[in-house]
């Protein structure tokens, strides 16, 4: 039984998925002019991750990165952590539903994950005693969330088959 | 009777369970980084894994300047370098009035028994990146502690102060920018010798002067220089110009909105300065019992807070 519009994958590679992680660090570590409308490229790809790759990428992975992001940014130890695991939760909790869905409706359901998340660092920011930056901050999960179906066509690209190999 | 699974349905505790474990983990984490700052060291290290990702991420600015570089034509090399040597000119007669000048102060400062001020030693280093926080306002650097960068040596452009070094890391250094909301600098009018503090206007990338008495002689256009009182920036550094000052009848106090004067949200070259202050060092159970006070002061704070 496999969703509406699929097609049978490769198994997907380690390497791929830690290049693609790699790869988001390094975009959100690019100087940004306004950080608040740029989605955050590693919450982008680690839902697309947790949602096809549930038991490859989990919650440790996820804590991980959002250490990684804590560190590198100099922002709160934890706050991307936290806020990255709930994500991931999210992410496996819905993956069995969201994959029956077309591109469109799975963006969607991104957004509302992508939108938790960044809820969960502004609840964190809050308690630590800093202002609210304005609700630009908004922009940046529905960015990502419009970016769902082409990270989708770009991540699954490595396990995708030839025509040849499709015929056969 | 055991009822247990066989061993390929295996897939560990289930996910709440992990998320309650990891948020809990982050929980812990953020009250102890926030609260007591117990995790610097760890915070280095993770930093250090980052740090090649970092890295690169500046890498396709680079590319693009240097692109950029090489399509400039000749004429645009001509008029630019005709402008840097008058600029050069004029500097170069500055800086001879500057040392005519600083020769004397010092004299007179030897006259008057005053302190001699130490030179100001400055490293330059450039902006890596701006921290991915939209809360704060941070950059980072790319001289650390293995370049001899020290926590709350003072940042400038070579229009004036940037900020200050929040955090060392072992390659990387945080500056705190001035615009930041938890950022102050002490500030004097060069017209008159008005002292103040500067604190961080935040989003609205302005300085802002809280808390000046409505008669308090400062007008638009006023230009603002560290003071040197604190003992970390080094005095007569311009910082910004009023631009707005805002006596309402219903505040007691005038605010005086103020424009930073270096370029905070665009150069990516800055000169860390080591201060070598003269102030004496503070006694050893002096210090200790000020920040035991101050711990108690501020939970005390927190607690009046809370009951409000």
């Amino acid at each position: 039984m496999l969703p509406a519009r699929s097609q049978i994958l490769l198994p997907v590679r380690a390497s791929t998925i830690v290049a693609s992680f790699a790869l988001a660090l390094f975009l959100n570590f690019l100087p940004w002019p306004d950080v608040r409308v740029v989605p955050d490229f590693v919450a982008l790809v680690l839902a697309f991750w947790c949602v096809r790759q549930p038991r490859l990428v989990g919650l440790g992975v996820a804590w991980t990165l959002g250490l990684l992001s804590d560190a590198g940014n100099g922002v709160l130890l934890g706050q991307h952590a936290l806020a990255y695991s709930l994500l991931a939760f999210l992410a496996i909790w819905l993956s069995r539903r969201i994959l029956w869905f077309g591109p469109g409706l799975q963006a969607l359901h991104v957004a509302l994950m992508l939108l938790v998340t960044q809820g969960v660092a502004l609840l964190v920011r809050l308690a630590a005693g800093d202002p609210f930056p304005g609700w630009a901050i908004l922009v940046g999960p529905l960015a990502g969330a419009m970016l769902w179906p082409a990270a989708t066509w770009l991540l699954l690209l490595p396990q995708r088959r030839t025509e040849r190999e499709q015929a056969i | 009777m055991d009822h247990s699974p066989p061993p390929f349905f295996k897939r560990g505790p289930a996910p709440l369970v992990r998320l309650f474990f990891f948020a809990s983990l982050s929980l812990a984490l953020l009250v102890i980084d926030a609260r007591f700052r117990y995790v610097e060291g760890l915070r280095s290290w993770i930093a250090l894994a980052a740090y090649p990702l970092q890295r690169l991420g500046t890498a396709p600015v680079d590319l693009a300047s240097r692109v950029g570089e090489y399509f400039a034509t000749q004429a645009q090399l001509v008029a630019e370098n005709e402008q840097l040597r008058a600029k050069a000119l004029a500097y170069s007669q500055d800086a001879q009035r500057f040392q005519a000048a600083q020769a004397e102060a010092e004299q007179l400062r030897r006259l008057i028994g005053a302190a001699e001020r130490l030179a100001v030693r400055a490293t330059p280093a450039e902006v890596l990146y701006v921290g991915r926080d939209p809360y704060s306002h941070k950059v980072f650097i790319d001289r650390g502690a293995a370049q001899g960068v020290r926590p709350g040596s003072p940042v400038a452009d070579e229009e004036g102060v940037v900020g200050q070094v929040t955090r060392v890391h072992p390659l990387v250094s945080e500056v705190t920018l001035l615009t930041d909301r938890d950022h102050a600098t002490p500030v004097q009018v060069v017209r008159n010798g008005l002292r103040a503090v500067a604190f961080g206007g935040g989003a609205s990338g302005m300085l802002e002067l809280r808390f000046m008495s409505p008669v308090t002689d400062i007008q638009n256009g006023d230009r603002l220089v560290t003071s040197g009182i604190d003992g970390i920036y080094p005095a007569g550094l311009p910082v910004a110009v009023v631009v707005r000052i805002e006596r309402e009848a219903e505040n007691t106090f005038a605010r005086a909105v103020c424009k930073p004067v270096a370029g905070i949200d665009r150069g990516r070259y800055v000169l860390v300065l080591v201060n070598e202050s003269a102030r004496p060092a503070l006694p050893e159970d002096a210090g200790k019992s000020r920040t035991e006070k101050t711990r108690r002061a501020r939970s005390r704070a927190k607690d009046t807070d809370a009951s409000r």
